[in-house]
């Protein structure tokens, strides 16, 4: 039965809780039974609201008892990365300086969440303040692929990624800021999506990159990413840059998922896969043979700005994350060096202290472009490049309907692999970051797994607000690949 | 050797909105330390700003009075500097494109005339907290005022005189109380200064430009005035001594010690701080269309300045008169009101500051706050002038009728305050007065030096038998008659 529970996906379940043919104390316990089976190999979790989520499950089972009208998510078990604020337990963002902070709100994805009746099952690991491509920059230890225990899991929300992958939830949150849901999804072979820009409250989440950061869902399935992006997304006065309701349209993404589009068109950027691995590319090739064998139209597209994007990304994320990350300074909450002796070296040591090595590299990085003398040359020059890049690709999806795309030029390599080579662990996120530079959707979904046994995903891009087709089209490539989300080889649950 | 200082502000006013400029905080002055915060103002993780449109049409609206270009597109930028009071250590303020640029405000010059000095720019920012040091090893930070609505002002170095300074900073106060865009009380360090003050020489035919010294925080007009004083003769000193001169990168910043009342260095330009101002991600631009601009523009009333020469030219009150009335706007604006009512502008005037200022000032409020009505006060007035009442009695009058809010005639009917008027009445008592006093009537019908003292009495003793409802001026009139009658 536990086995039955665990293959569902979070509809599946809902469904099932709905219905009373299993309990959401059922679904819940499977999951704690799977993270203490599992979290300390894998370390996808932070935090594990063992004791609240058994209540939270009982609950929505009595009230369902009862006959009270529950939400979408009534008694599905829901992770959420540790960068997205909860009143309960630590919100650490896998760094040393906030590992015991608490914050006195809940982000609107989490009260939303709540009000859908999810169960949140815990808090998860990922790279420190979400910088990072591998849960390595975690100040708690890496997270570990459970397809393969010696690889990465992909980052930032590694841990969302795993723990979704291991059946230690249904679905999860994460956030993205160059990549951060799509390539750990790719990764864990799980489907993992990025919102639309303003789509989704940041109120609540702790800012990396705040013009690039967004909370999406990462899930089994795209029929999922549908369900949980209709509990998180719309207008949230709290957040200025969220969209407000006559922009984003009111949509049931649920509706009319399986419903083909006719006439659709798939593009392919020129020279996109040629950095990537083979099975990547041969992943890429199988996805258009999908396509266009439900008589889509397969359209070459150039893009000549992508080059850039790396470049764009690294000086724009990281100027705005020095800024927002000025705030931990051991003075006002966070860790505060015990060996401080007066306000400068509270500010020096705390942060010396209390912040990773890669956290440091991304605040000075971004401290050069900003500073006087730099800033036209860095910054700003990096806005007007992201500018081109916007209009490109806004251009290229007028020829299309959507873009087709690798979501890394590899699949999940070995721990520690990377860490030495840190610029090249930036160039990785070449096609994940065109996405963030332009405020659009994107979605990765795994097609399959490659020679040694890893999952493999691909990437699809919609026009900013498209989510309700872009799902469509991911839910295309989905039946066709058929490869719906299975279990890692070499674990049992 | 010819010495001119020459003087431009740096002037921050703490706008009065019920809210901070990014969060629902109530801003309010001395709260226990730490009670009107939220995770928005204190910089906590994932928390967002939100701005609060009250500020900037207060902003706009005193940009407006400020003569400034208003920006149809504006945005926030943050200013990076450490500082524990700063939570997020950044501000968010207003860097390239200031909310209003390029206007003028209009001081009374020294000559009495009016001058103006430009302004540069008028934008936006958020307030920071307050450090505590309250001795020993540590100190405490207090962050209520932390995201407040500060309007930063800056002026072009036009002013050239520390009274001058001195009378822009206490014009700007009478412009945004007018405005209703802040209380600007001092006491309250609604009103901050920073001076940028240095001296243009000529000596030998050569002119020469001293070091440009930044004051900082000055929270006193007294401590304005004196800081550029004591300033502009110590870089006579130094200029005499050193023969520094400007050049652009030795602009230095001091503080003023007001206990020993001298400047004190603080900072050389060389440690000038790097802010790396970027624009603020987590807000949206603001548009201001022509719609908004026209909302507020129907707010602007007359400022004081302009209304105070309009009083003394157009109903020849005295300069004096003028900028009493016009310290409080609710007070000129019922004046405006009682004056188009009827009201003689003089006599209106004087129950104003004799009565109506001194009453609001007891109770603390404006004059717009006793309920006074035009329509009534020119009546009063016009009964005053009238002679309907005499002055003494005005002045009762209308503080019954602030008191209970009754029209000035049924008070002086029920305070019994009107003046005869009925010429056979008052015949009936000069004639009893004159029968009873016939030692006091034949002194005055005599040419003697006591005739004009008995004429007074007489006056005395009809007004003493009317209870002071008569006009005296009107029973001198009829007993000299009588007299001359006889």
């Amino acid at each position: 039965m536990l086995d039955a529970i665990l293959q569902m996906d979070c509809l599946a379940l809902a469904e099932a809780i709905r219905t009373r043919q299993v309990s959401s104390l059922e679904a819940t316990s499977a999951c704690l039974e799977a993270i203490d089976k599992y979290n300390q190999k894998i370390g996808a979790f932070l935090t594990v609201f063992q004791q609240q989520a058994l209540d939270q499950a009982r609950d929505v089972d009595r009230r369902i008892q009862a006959g009270d009208k529950v939400g979408p998510l009534a008694g599905v078990p829901i992770a959420v990365k540790d960068n997205i604020c909860t009143t309960f337990g630590p919100t650490t963002c896998g760094s040393k300086i906030l590992a015991n902070f608490r914050s006195p709100c809940n982000a609107t994805v989490v009260e939303r969440l709540m009000r859908a009746d999810a169960i949140i099952i815990g808090k998860t690991n990922m790279d420190e303040f979400a910088m990072g491509s591998t849960t390595e920059n975690s100040a708690f230890g890496p997270t570990h692929n459970p397809w393969d225990l010696g690889r990465v899991a992909g980052g930032s929300s590694g841990g969302s990624a795993a723990a979704v992958a291991a059946r230690m939830c249904f679905g999860a949150l994460g956030s993205d800021t160059g990549g951060s849901i799509r390539q750990p999804a790719a990764f864990c072979g799980v489907v993992g999506l990025k919102p639309t820009y303003g789509r989704v409250s940041r109120f609540g989440l702790v800012a990396y990159g705040s013009s690039l950061d967004q909370i999406g869902p990462l899930a089994r399935s795209v029929r999922d990413c549908a369900l949980l992006l209709n509990v998180i997304g719309g207008h949230d006065p709290k957040d200025s840059t969220s969209v407000p309701p006559e922009i984003v349209p009111d949509e049931d993404l649920l509706a009319r998922l399986d419903q083909p589009i006719d006439g659709l068109r798939i593009g392919l950027v020129k020279g996109a896969t040629e950095g990537a691995d083979l099975p990547i590319r041969q992943a890429i090739g199988r996805a258009v043979d999908t396509y266009r064998a439900m008589g889509a139209e397969v359209v070459e597209l150039e893009i000549p700005a992508l080059d850039y994007s790396v470049a764009t990304y690294y000086i724009i994320a990281t100027a705005e994350a020095s800024s927002n990350l000025a705030r931990y300074d051991g003075v006002h909450y966070g860790y505060r060096s015990p060996a401080a002796r007066d306000c400068m070296e509270v500010y020096t040591r705390s942060r010396a202290e209390g912040l990773g090595k890669e956290v440091k590299r991304r605040i000075m990085l971004g401290t050069y472009a900003l500073s006087s003398g730099y800033y036209d040359a860095y910054y700003l020059k990096a806005l007007k490049v992201r500018n081109l890049i916007r209009q490109q690709i806004f251009a290229a999806l007028g020829q299309c309907d959507s873009i087709l795309m690798p979501v890394a030029p590899t699949t999940a390599f070995s721990l520690g692999q990377m860490a030495a080579d840190p610029l090249k662990m930036y160039l990785a996120d070449v096609y994940t970051i065109p996405a963030n530079l332009a405020g659009i959707p994107a979605i990765s979904i795994p097609v399959g797994l490659d020679g040694a046994g890893l999952p493999v995903g691909v990437q699809l891009l919609g026009p900013a607000f498209s989510e309700g087709r872009l799902l469509r089209i991911a839910r295309i490539l989905e039946k066709g690949a058929h490869w719906t989300c299975q279990v890692p080889a070499g674990l049992t649950v | 050797m010819k010495v001119q200082v020459v003087v431009g502000l740096e002037i921050h006013v703490q706008l009065s909105t019920q809210t901070k400029l990014f969060c629902g905080c109530p801003v309010r002055f001395a709260a226990p330390p730490n009670s009107l915060v939220c995770p928005v103002c204190l910089g906590l993780p994932g928390a967002l700003p939100v701005l609060n449109k009250k500020a900037v049409d207060y902003a706009i609206l005193a940009a407006m009075a400020l003569n400034c270009q208003i920006a149809s597109f504006t945005k926030w930028d943050r200013k990076g500097y450490y500082y524990p009071d700063l939570p997020k250590n950044y501000q968010i303020s207003q860097y390239d494109l200031p909310l209003g640029k390029a206007g003028f405000i209009e001081v009374q010059g020294d000559d009495g005339g009016i001058k103006q000095v430009r302004i540069r720019r008028v934008h936006l920012e958020e307030d920071a907290g307050k450090n505590l040091h309250a001795g020993g090893a540590y100190s405490c930070v207090d962050l209520n005022r932390a995201g407040t609505p500060l309007l930063e002002i800056v002026t072009e170095p036009d002013i050239t005189s520390a009274a001058q300074a001195r009378a822009l900073a206490v014009e700007l106060q009478r412009i945004v109380r007018y405005l209703g865009v802040s209380e600007a009380d001092m006491q309250k360090g609604h009103m901050r200064f920073e001076p940028n003050v240095n001296l243009r020489i000529e000596t030998d035919g050569q002119a020469f430009r001293t070091p440009i010294v930044e004051i900082k925080n000055l929270n006193s007009f007294r401590a304005l005035e004196a800081s550029i004083r004591y300033e502009a003769d110590r870089q006579v000193q130094e200029f005499l001594e050193s023969g520094q001169v400007m050049t652009s990168g030795n602009k230095t910043t001091r503080g003023w010690d007001d206990v020993r009342q001298v400047t004190v260095l603080q900072r050389q330009k060389e440690e000038a701080e790097d802010y790396r101002y970027f624009p603020d991600p987590d807000l949206v631009p603001v548009v201001i269309n022509t719609s908004w601009l026209d909302q507020i523009k129907a707010l602007l009333p007359e400022l004081p300045l302009r209304r105070q020469i309009r009083f003394v030219q157009q109903y020849g009150l005295s300069e004096y008169d003028a900028g009493v009335l016009t310290s409080d706007r609710s007070c000129a604006d019922l004046f405006d009101k009682a004056v188009e009512a009827g009201g003689r502008p003089k006599r209106v005037c004087n129950l104003l500051t004799q009565v109506g200022l001194r009453v609001a000032n007891e109770r603390g409020c404006s004059v717009g706050d006793l309920g006074l009505s035009p329509v009534n006060l020119a009546t009063l007035a016009s009964m005053i002038e009238e002679g309907k009442v005499n002055a003494t009695s005005g002045v009762r009058i209308l503080e019954q009728m602030i008191a209970t809010g009754q029209d000035p005639m049924t008070l002086a009917r029920s305070m019994d305050l009107l003046q005869i008027a009925d010429s056979s009445r008052l015949e009936s008592i000069i004639d009893q007065v004159l029968s009873m006093q016939q030692k006091a009537v034949q002194e005055a019908c005599s040419e003697g030096k006591k005739a004009q003292k008995a004429f007074n009495f007489l006056v005395g003793q009809v007004m003493q038998a009317t209870k002071g409802q008569a006009n005296p001026t009107v029973i001198a009139e009829m007993i000299r008659k009588r007299l001359g009658g006889a």
